[in-house]
C-alpha cells in the first residue's frame, strides 16, 4: 500500500488527448465488468428541491468494495448524489425524487422501507469532522450501537477496539478512550469520524469531501486508510480534489449541472476522457 | 516648503478636539443613567435593608403585630418551594415547546406558535394570577401553594420556549446528520445528541427564567396569597418573599417597614445569585458549543 500521496501519476502540464467527436450521452455508465458485485444499481434517478431539479436522469452502477469518486464543480449535484444513496433527504422539505436506486437489489425508496435501517448501511463522513462535542472519544465510537440498543459490554468494548483499528487511529488514541472527541487534532477527530461509522457496521461508506479541512499529511492518512477500507466496504468520495481522485479510486464519475456526464475507470478519466467536457474539467480548463 | 496638506488649520482642529470631547462626554453620561438605577437600588437596599438583617431574620417566623423581632424564614422557603413548582411546570413544557419549534414544526406552524409566545410573554404577571385563581382557586375553594406555582411555571414556559429554541437552532446540522447516517432514530437524535449538546445552553435559559419570575408579586396575590406560618402542605395558602414584602411595606409599622427592606435585599441577593449562574454558565458554554 502506498504510503504517500502520488502525485506523479496525472502529468501536471500535460493536456490530455483530445478525444474528436464525444458520445452524447454518458454511454460508459455500465462499467462494471460482469464478475463485479453491483452495490448500487441507479436508473434514472431524478431529484428536486422544491422547483429546482438538482439531479437528471442519473444512471449508474457502483460496484461493491471499490473506491468511487465523484468529481465535478460546485452544484454540479455530487454531494446531492451521495446523500440520496443514505436518504439523507427525507428531512428536507420540498424534496422529491423519481426514477430507481437499488442497493445490492432492494430499491431504497420502495414503499414501506425503513429510512434509519438503510442509514445504518451506509456511514457517512462529512466535510468537517464533527465527533459529538459532548461525548468522549470512546461514546462517540459507540454512540451508534448504544442508541440502537447493544447494552453487551463485552460486545461494545470489541467493537471499540476494532472500529478504531479499522480507522487506524486505535495506536494514537488507546490511552485517551474517556477524553472528549474534541481534544484531537482535526485530522484525528476526522478518523474518529470514520470509526464512529464504521462501529455500526455499514457496508458503505459515504465520503463528503473528507478531507477538504485537513492538512496533507492528515490527507494522506485519509488516503491510505481509504485504500484498506476498499477490502471490506463499498467506498463513495465526493471531492474537489482531482488528485485526490486520481490517487486513491477505482471509478470515476463527473458530474455536471445535475449531470452524469462520464463514467469510467479513473485512469482513463484522467487520462483519455472520452467527452470534451470531462476533458476540460480535469485538465483544469474549467470549474 | 507648502505645509502639509494632510494638515488641518489649527483652529479647525481645536474645534474638532472639542467636539469630540463633547460627543464622547455625552454617551458616557448616557451610559452612567443607564446602570445608575442599579446601584442606586443596591445602594439603598444594603443601607435600610443590611442593619435590619440578622440571624433571625432567616430563621424565625414573622412576630404578631406590635411585638417586636422576628423573620421571614417561612418567606424565604416558600419563595425557594414556588420556583421549585414553577420549574416543575414550565420546564418541560417550555423545552419540549422549543424542541417542536426548533426540530419539528413547519414554517407556517413555528410562525404562530412564537407569535403567540411573543404575546404571551407581555401578558401583565396580574392577568396571570387572575387566570390562574379562576381554573385552580375557585373549583378548589382554596388558595394554595399549588396555584402560586402554577402560575408562576405558566409565566416561564414562553421564556423557556424561546430560549431553547434558539440554542437548539445553533447547534450545527452536521451533527443531526452524522447522528441520523448511524441509522439512529430521529428522536433519539434529537433528544440524546441533539439537546445534550444543547443543554448548558438550555440550563442557562431555564436560570433566566427563574430569575425573571422570583420577584413577581401579582400573579401570587391570588393565588399562593402569604401565609404568616410555616406551609405544611401545598394545598394551602403559602408565603413568598414578594408579598411578605407588599404586606410589610404597606403596614403602619417601622419595625414591619424595616424587615421588608432587609427582605428585599434578601430577594434581590437571590436574583442577582441567578443572574451570576448564567453569566459564568454561558461564558463556558462559548468554548465548548
Amino acid at each position: 500500500m502506498s504510503t504517500l500521496p502520488e502525485t506523479a501519476r496525472i502529468p501536471a502540464g500535460a493536456a490530455p488527448v483530445r478525444v474528436a467527436a464525444a458520445p452524447a450521452t454518458a454511454s460508459t455508465a455500465d462499467v462494471p465488468v460482469e464478475a463485479e458485485e453491483v452495490a448500487f444499481d441507479i436508473r434514472n434517478f431524478s431529484m428536486w428541491y422544491g422547483q429546482r431539479q438538482a439531479l437528471q436522469e442519473i444512471t449508474i452502477k457502483i460496484s461493491a468494495r471499490k473506491v468511487t469518486a465523484i468529481i465535478g464543480p460546485s452544484g454540479c449535484g455530487k454531494s446531492t448524489f451521495l446523500r440520496s444513496l443514505n436518504r439523507m433527504h427525507d428531512l428536507t422539505p420540498g424534496t422529491r425524487l423519481e426514477g430507481t436506486l437499488r442497493h445490492f437489489g432492494n430499491d431504497l425508496y420502495g414503499p414501506g422501507i425503513d429510512a434509519t435501517a438503510v442509514r445504518r448501511r451506509g456511514g457517512m463522513v462529512l466535510q468537517k469532522s464533527n465527533p459529538f462535542p459532548t461525548m468522549s472519544i470512546a461514546d462517540n465510537v459507540l454512540v451508534g450501537l448504544r442508541l440502537n440498543g447493544m447494552r453487551d459490554r463485552s460486545v461494545l468494548q470489541e467493537r471499540l477496539e476494532q472500529s478504531l483499528r479499522m480507522a487506524a487511529l486505535w495506536d494514537e488514541v488507546k490511552d485517551l478512550l474517556n477524553r472528549p472527541g474534541t481534544s484531537l487534532s482535526g485530522g484525528q477527530q476526522q478518523r474518529l469520524c470514520i470509526a464512529r461509522s464504521l462501529a455500526v457496521q455499514p457496508d458503505t461508506l459515504l465520503m463528503d469531501e473528507p478531507c477538504s479541512a485537513l492538512d496533507p499529511i492528515a490527507t494522506a492518512k485519509i488516503e491510505d486508510l481509504i485504500q484498506t477500507l476498499r477490502e471490506k466496504y463499498t467506498v463513495v468520495i465526493v471531492t474537489h480534489n482531482m488528485q485526490q481522485a486520481a490517487r486513491c479510486s477505482d471509478r470515476t464519475a463527473f458530474f455536471y449541472m445535475g449531470r452524469l456526464i462520464e463514467f469510467d475507470n479513473t485512469r482513463k478519466i484522467f487520462t483519455n476522457p472520452s467527452n470534451p467536457q470531462t476533458e476540460a474539467y480535469v485538465s483544469g480548463r474549467f470549474g | 516648503m507648502d505645509a502639509s496638506p494632510y494638515l488641518p488649520s489649527p483652529r479647525f482642529a481645536r474645534w474638532r478636539r472639542w467636539k469630540s470631547g463633547a460627543i464622547t462626554g455625552i454617551l458616557v453620561a448616557c451610559a452612567l443613567a443607564v446602570i445608575a438605577p442599579l446601584f442606586l437600588v443596591i445602594y439603598f437596599l444594603l443601607v435600610r435593608g443590611y442593619s435590619s438583617l440578622d440571624w433571625s431574620f432567616f430563621t424565625q417566623l414573622p412576630k404578631p403585630t406590635g411585638e417586636v423581632g422576628g423573620g421571614m424564614a417561612n418567606a424565604i422557603v416558600g419563595t425557594l418551594t414556588l420556583l421549585a413548582m414553577a420549574t416543575v411546570v414550565g420546564v418541560p413544557f417550555g423545552v419540549f415547546g422549543g424542541i417542536y419549534l426548533a426540530e419539528y414544526g413547519s414554517d407556517r406552524a413555528n410562525d404562530w406558535i412564537r407569535f403567540a409566545a411573543d404575546v404571551l410573554n407581555g401578558v401583565p404577571s396580574i392577568v396571570w394570577g387572575m387566570v390562574v385563581y379562576l381554573i385552580l382557586v375557585v373549583p378548589f375553594k382554596t388558595f394554595s401553594a399549588y396555584a402560586g406555582g402554577v402560575a408562576l411555571g405558566l409565566m416561564m414556559v414562553p421564556l423557556v420556549m424561546r430560549t431553547t429554541e434558539e440554542v437548539l437552532v445553533l447547534v450545527p446540522q452536521s451533527y443531526r446528520e452524522a447522528a441520523l447516517a448511524l441509522g439512529i432514530a430521529r428522536w433519539k437524535v434529537i433528544m440524546v445528541i441533539v439537546v445534550r449538546t444543547a443543554l448548558k445552553g438550555i440550563g442557562t435559559g431555564v436560570i433566566v427564567a427563574l430569575a425573571r419570575i422570583a420577584g413577581e408579586t401579582a400573579p401570587l396575590l391570588f393565588t399562593a396569597l402569604g401565609n404568616n406560618f410555616w406551609n405544611h402542605n401545598l394545598k394551602e395558602p403559602i408565603s413568598a418573599l414578594p408579598l411578605q414584602i407588599f404586606a410589610y411595606s404597606i403596614s403602619p409599622y417601622d419595625d414591619w417597614h424595616r424587615q421588608a427592606w432587609a427582605g428585599a435585599l434578601v430577594l434581590m441577593a437571590l436574583i442577582l445569585a441567578l443572574n451570576i449562574t448564567v453569566r459564568v454558565l454561558s461564558r463556558d458554554r462559548q468554548s465548548t458549543l
